[in-house]
């Protein structure tokens, strides 16, 4: 019963912030604002602590805390399942939201909108926390919507730059074509099972094993492998999978906390918490394994290939979140779930320590997001350098670093799995890698390293530049002239430090438990017959040290190192390089630089489709009954009907009486039977 | 011999006529007020007749209590007829036309 | 023969009798009060309704008690209603004190009172037991209504408003009453319950029966003001002084409510294959019209009427749903979800109509969809409010509008009326779209006038208190929803 409470406290402490912080944004001060937000996050996070704590001592919950409502047979239930996954969620959710709270106070101090940003921040832990604690897919739903809601809120926040509305907007669209196939999961779960409870739903479904549905035509489909694909294909769009990434890039026209925060270390890894979840119904179908395997696959490395041509520093760790999320996909593919896991776990903090870093280097370079006018910053901004570079060692997988441990699993993995697309999925994790430490050293470099490049009158060297639709220009002022960048605040800085300590040890202290040590038995559901990827991976592993001594002798390190390497001979020694590879070979950079034209096959095909069927059909001379009817006719028919309706109330009584009695008449006629 | 159903039908006759003044008259609000009056009369002489019909006084008590409503609705109405008058300066039922749609 | 003669307890009908009394009290206690704001009149007419709740709070008990020869019913439904009906009036008259200050040319006193003898009007109604009860009560606050319309005695659109409610009105009774004495013919009794227990046991003469029940429904339809007995609904609402519209569009939608409870489903319940066909097509007709017109509407008082008149068709779905095929098992959740939707729509057009009472001034009707434009730019908070209200009506989930459609959508499903329930949703999507626009002008658009909202604190806390309410039990519909499955499961056995 007082756990229950607990848990009822972790996750309405960030809304209470939220509610006083934003209904009274423009009463309170700022101090107020930031202070009473914190408190909540923080509450929230002593909470999880315990919640952890209690879990660890082996007490889990499962069960409804609120009924919304009752009504006939259906009811809406508030309800909580605590569990091993559940608490690591909630540990790494409140901890970096704390971080990124305190992190804001530095960041957005110059901000009007600086209340509303601190209650959209906290209302987002909150939406984040119901997701990760439900029990149920409605609650899970809400939960996934309300995440997504904040998220548009926050891209959109600075409401007027017309490429924060643009991207706003895709990120809306775009997410609509997920939720479209999550609802329709859901949907099918509820139609075939009859409940919309975790439990009751995982309870049933080996029933459901050799159900099939027909879809259309002849072909029978698996009904598991519908359900998963269908979930599968929300966690697409939340934790953006190509073909359904091309949102998250845009979105970094939002604050540099939001992208740490939602953009890295939390919202988008939804998908990947859900399938975790859902894992049950996974293990029941291959096909859906495979699927999420080859899709998670071609995210990982061809979203990091685009890492490699960005120039603005944010879109550099927009792209490697992209790649870093495909692993993990390629992780939940191969049935290591609590690997996906724990390198969602470990990629939060690394992921979000570098994101913040750039934030410090935004402030430091006073808004101005372009590489190429940075360089040098080592001896200015010495914290920022030291964790951002203690985040990249992390994220390249160098060893000891958490990314190492989490991220050589997710190879291993591969490697011991052999569904259809492990093949492909093994090649595209291993080349990554070489591919990741490329464009994250060459960042390193070209923020930190080499000749100083700031304060110089770039702004008009490059109007007209193809990377101007990049870079937005009205709200980044730069350096001027013989100004020099300088370390931030504290509150910007004591966040990088505490990130960069579990970026560092969190993968040596936690693998072992995590993944061998029955941390998630009863939780997580792997079929061991069909899917023995742990059971191999368990039987190799002989503790993280000696994982240390092995990786001397595998090819990721050395790919990794090699990548390292030749990031700073480009960028380094021979910067000239890269500019004539970049000539050589510019049929291949341009697909980079229109991120394989994914944008441009949107707006060509879907959208410019339309058009051309539109004005294909106007030709053939039908102009109305295309726009007029088809377009805007719902629209015109229901004002057209509105009007015609509305004529029928003439005003006079007589026929106001007359309409009483045709009502009483028809009535009359068809009941009355003499 | 009379039977209840001619009581009935003369009621149901009652009631048509005075629906039909409703509807059909277009000129003088007083009539309307007729044709309410005589609609309930037409339902007190269902009443009566089935009371009697059925030896049960209940029947024949409502239509006490009906004429008496009447005569307050009566009232009421006229005094809102007045109020019209005052106001329009009409009471063609034609008139009564400025709220519509 | 005297000797059996048992005076009748006057106990469950101490509300109507305290309430009686106060009405004649007040009306010559307002003959002495001299000051224009009728301060004293006004107080006393808020103690005694608070008086009122208080006697049916303590008079309250959980069995059914019939008293005057069975004529009048005291039961937890009753009591329920009647506390609403008391909440809903005082806020009205709250609302309205201001406005009517305003018009000149409004009689103070008699308001009030006119208003106390509407309730109790609507309190007989609630607890008639009798065809005659019903009737006393139904004709007591039509009378008043009819009379609170025309109060504006300058105003040409009022009188003529309340003459075409008055014409209608009568004509309504007209038809009740018709189909009555049909009843009466068919089975031999007046009362009620003793109706639906004739019905039960003896066979009656089944085409005077159905003759009666369908002029039964169109005289219900009338007072509810659904589809296509609905004719005066905008006209009225439009018409009438705004703070009467308010008062109209409230309580009497509880009374309303509680005579189809008696009259269809206390009475007539072994016929309700015949009457929920009936009531189906009306509610329909409700729906689509009632949801159309309101697009075309640029008043805000006569879309609120085109919206009552659809919501009242989406409530009926309720009752339709409670028997299939003699199959009662779903009838108190179907009946429970209909008083639901009663209740939050009362709620919820309270507070609406409170805040377009907020926007009016002295010679100045704030009734035009394009006074709200930019009201966000004047008032953020009250502005907040009115979308609050918006949105429920629409229908969005976690505003109290949605559990109320939810809930009664699954009655209809659970009846198995699937394609109804197609239709309620798509007609409530048609809805939304005027909700929304009431959004989008107070949001989107420049404000015509500048000033800030004026009114007295009071009233201010009252109508963001009726409006946080309506996100409130969005939130927390549970208690409000049990009770009313409670008090319906108290008093239909």
């Amino acid at each position: 019963m007082e756990m229950q409470k607990l848990y009822l406290l972790v996750a309405l402490a960030p809304l209470f912030g939220a509610a006083v912080a934003g209904l009274l944004c423009r009463v309170i001060p700022r101090w107020l604002g930031h202070t009473v937000t914190i408190a909540g996050v923080a509450v929230s996070f002593i909470g999880s602590v315990l919640v952890f704590q209690d879990v660890m001592a082996g007490n889990t919950f499962n069960g409804p805390v609120y009924t919304w409502m009752t009504t006939g047979d259906y009811s809406f239930h508030v309800g909580f399942l605590i569990d091993s996954l559940t608490a690591t969620m909630m540990l790494v959710v409140t901890f970096v939201s704390l971080m990124v709270h305190i992190y804001t106070i530095g960041y957005m101090h110059e901000d009007p909108g600086y209340n509303r940003f601190f209650s959209y921040i906290s209302l987002f832990t909150f939406s984040m926390l119901m997701l990760v604690m439900s029990n149920n897919f409605m609650q899970l739903f809400f939960g996934w919507e309300a995440v997504g809601l904040v998220s548009y809120l926050l891209i959109g926040f600075w409401y007027t730059r017309p490429t924060a509305i643009f991207a706003n907007m895709k990120a809306f669209l775009v997410n609509r074509v997920g939720d479209f196939g999550f609802i329709l999961g859901i949907g099918l779960v509820l139609a075939h099972f009859g409940s919309l409870d975790y439990a009751t739903v995982f309870a049933k479904a080996p029933e459901f094993a050799n159900t099939t549905i027909n879809i259309w035509g002849a072909a029978d489909w698996s009904l598991m492998t519908v359900v998963c694909i269908c979930l599968f294909i929300g966690a697409m769009g939340k934790s953006a999978q190509v073909p359904l990434h091309v949102w998250l890039p845009d979105s970094m026209e939002g604050p540099t906390p939001i992208s740490a925060l939602i953009h890295a270390a939390t919202m988008v890894t939804a998908g990947i918490f859900m399938v975790s979840r859902m894992s049950p119904l996974f293990e029941m179908s291959t096909t859906a394994l495979s699927f999420v395997l080859v899709i998670g696959a071609i995210t990982a490395l061809f979203m990091g290939f685009l890492g490699i041509i960005q120039n603005d520093i944010k879109r550099v760790v927009a792209y490697s979140t992209l790649s870093q999320l495909g692993y993990m996909t390629v992780a939940l593919g191969a049935s290591a779930y609590s690997v996906a896991v724990f390198h969602l776990m470990t990629h939060a903090f690394f992921k979000a320590l570098l994101f913040l870093g750039a934030g410090s280097v935004i402030i430091g370079m006073h808004h101005d997001q372009d590489m190429r006018n940075m360089g040098g910053l080592r001896k200015y901004m010495p914290i920022t350098w030291i964790t951002s570079l203690l985040g990249s060692l992390a994220l390249i997988g160098t060893p000891f670093f958490a990314g190492f441990y989490s991220k050589d699993s997710i190879i291993e993995a591969v490697a011991a799995s052999h569904i259809p697309g492990a093949g492909f999925a093994y090649f595209a994790v291993l080349a990554g890698v070489f591919v990741t430490a490329f464009y994250s050293f060459r960042m390193y470099f070209l923020v930190f390293h080499g000749e100083e490049r700031f304060g110089k009158a770039h702004h008009d060297e490059h109007t007209g530049d193809h990377d101007d639709e990049e870079v937005s220009h009205d709200h980044h002022h730069g350096l001027a002239p013989g100004q020099k960048p300088h370390e931030s605040p504290w509150v910007v800085t004591l966040p990088l430090v505490l990130l960069a300590i579990p970026s560092v040890l969190i993968g040596y202290v936690a693998i072992e438990p995590l993944l061998y040590g029955g941390y998630f038995e009863g939780v997580i559901h792997i079929d061991k017959v069909a899917h023995p990827v742990m059971e191999e991976l368990a039987h190799e592993f002989h503790g993280p040290l000696a994982m240390v001594a092995h990786a001397f002798r595998t090819a990721p390190f050395w790919l990794a190192l090699s990548g390292v390497v030749v990031a700073w001979f480009f960028y380094m020694k021979r910067p000239d390089i890269p500019a004539a590879i970049q000539r050589r070979f510019s049929g291949l950079n341009a697909i980079l630089e229109n991120k394989y034209f994914f944008d441009k096959i949107n707006e060509t095909v879907f959208a410019g489709g339309a058009r051309l069927l539109g004005r294909g059909l106007w030709r053939g001379g039908d102009v109305a009954v295309i726009d007029g009817f088809i377009v805007n006719g719902s629209a015109k028919v229901v004002g057209w009907m509105a009007a015609v309706v509305r004529y029928f109330q003439t005003g006079y009584v007589y026929h106001y009486a007359f309409t009483m009695i045709i009502g009483l008449l028809l009535l009359l006629t068809l009941w009355v039977r003499v | 011999m009379l039977s209840l159903s001619h009581f009935l039908i003369l009621g149901a006759i009652l009631f048509a006529i005075s629906i039909v003044g409703i509807f059909l008259n277009r000129k003088n609000l007083i009539v309307l007020l007729m044709a309410i009056e005589l609609m309930l009369l037409s339902v007190n002489m269902n009443f009566v007749a089935f009371s009697r019909y059925m030896q049960d006084p209940n029947g024949q008590l409502f239509v006490f209590f009906i004429l008496a409503v009447a005569a307050a609705e009566a009232a009421v109405g006229l005094a809102i007829l007045v109020l019209l008058f005052r106001n329009l300066k009409t009471i063609h039922v034609d008139d009564l036309d400025s709220l519509k749609g | 023969m005297f000797n059996d003669f048992v005076a009748p307890s006057l106990y469950p009908a101490a509300p109507e009798i305290f309430l009686l009394f106060m009405a004649c009290v007040i009306l010559l206690v307002d003959l002495g009060v001299k000051s224009p704001r009728r301060t004293l009149t006004f107080v006393l007419t808020q103690l005694t309704l608070l008086g009122c709740a208080a006697i049916t709070l303590l008079t309250s008990n959980t069995e059914v008690v019939y008293t005057f020869s069975g004529m009048f019913v005291d039961d937890m439904m009753a009591d329920l209603l009647k506390l609403l009906v008391y909440g809903a009036v005082m806020l009205a008259l709250f609302y309205s004190r201001e406005y009517i200050q305003d018009r000149q040319a409004i009689p103070k006193g008699e308001y009030f009172v006119l208003a106390l003898l509407a309730t109790l009007g609507m309190l007989v109604m609630i607890s008639a037991n009798h065809f005659l009860t019903l009737y006393l009560g139904l004709e007591m606050m039509s009378l008043s209504l009819y009379a609170m319309v025309a109060l504006n005695r300058e105003s040409a659109i009022s009188t003529e408003a309340a003459m075409k409610y008055f014409i209608l009105g009568a004509l309504a009774s007209g038809l009740l009453l018709y189909g009555m004495s049909m009843i009466y013919g068919a089975t031999g009794s007046l009362e009620i319950t003793e109706v639906g227990e004739r019905l039960y046991t003896y066979s009656v003469d089944k085409s005077v029966l159905v003759f009666g029940i369908v002029f039964l429904v169109a005289g219900l339809a009338f007072k509810l003001g659904v589809v296509p007995f609905h004719m005066w609904v905008p006209d009225v609402y439009h018409g009438a002084p705004t703070s009467v519209t308010l008062f109209i569009a409230a309580a009497p939608k509880l009374a309303a409510f509680a005579i189809v409870m008696r009259l269809l489903v206390s009475g007539l319940i072994t016929q309700a294959a015949d009457w929920q066909g009936m009531l189906i097509v009306l509610s329909v007709l409700s729906m689509g019209i009632g949801n159309l017109v309101a697009i075309a509407q640029t008043n805000i008082k006569r879309m609120l009427a085109y919206s009552a008149i659809s919501h009242m068709g989406f409530m009926l779905l309720g009752i339709v749903t409670g028997v299939v095929g003699g199959d009662a098992r779903f009838a108190l959740n179907a009946y429970s979800s209909a008083m639901f939707y009663v209740v939050t729509y009362v709620l919820t057009t309270l507070a609406g109509f409170g805040l377009i009472m907020m926007l009016t001034r002295a010679g100045f009707e704030s009734d035009e969809l394009d006074d709200f434009k930019g009201l966000n730019k004047r008032s953020p908070w009250f502005a907040a409010m009115m979308m609050f209200v918006m949105l429920s009506m629409a229908g969005i989930p976690f505003f109290v509008g949605f559990f109320a459609k939810f809930s009664v959508l699954q009655a209809v499903v659970a009846a198995g009326y699937y394609w109804l329930a197609v239709a309620a949703v798509l007609f409530s999507l048609v809805g939304a779209f005027y909700y929304l626009r009431v959004v989008k002008l107070m949001y989107f658009d420049e404000p015509k006038i500048q000033e800030p909202i004026e009114g007295p604190l009071f009233i201010k806390v009252l109508v963001s208190a009726n409006g946080l309410a309506v996100a409130a039990l969005g939130l927390f519909p549970q208690f409000l929803m049990s009770l009313c499955a409670y008090a319906l499961m108290r008093s239909l056995t």
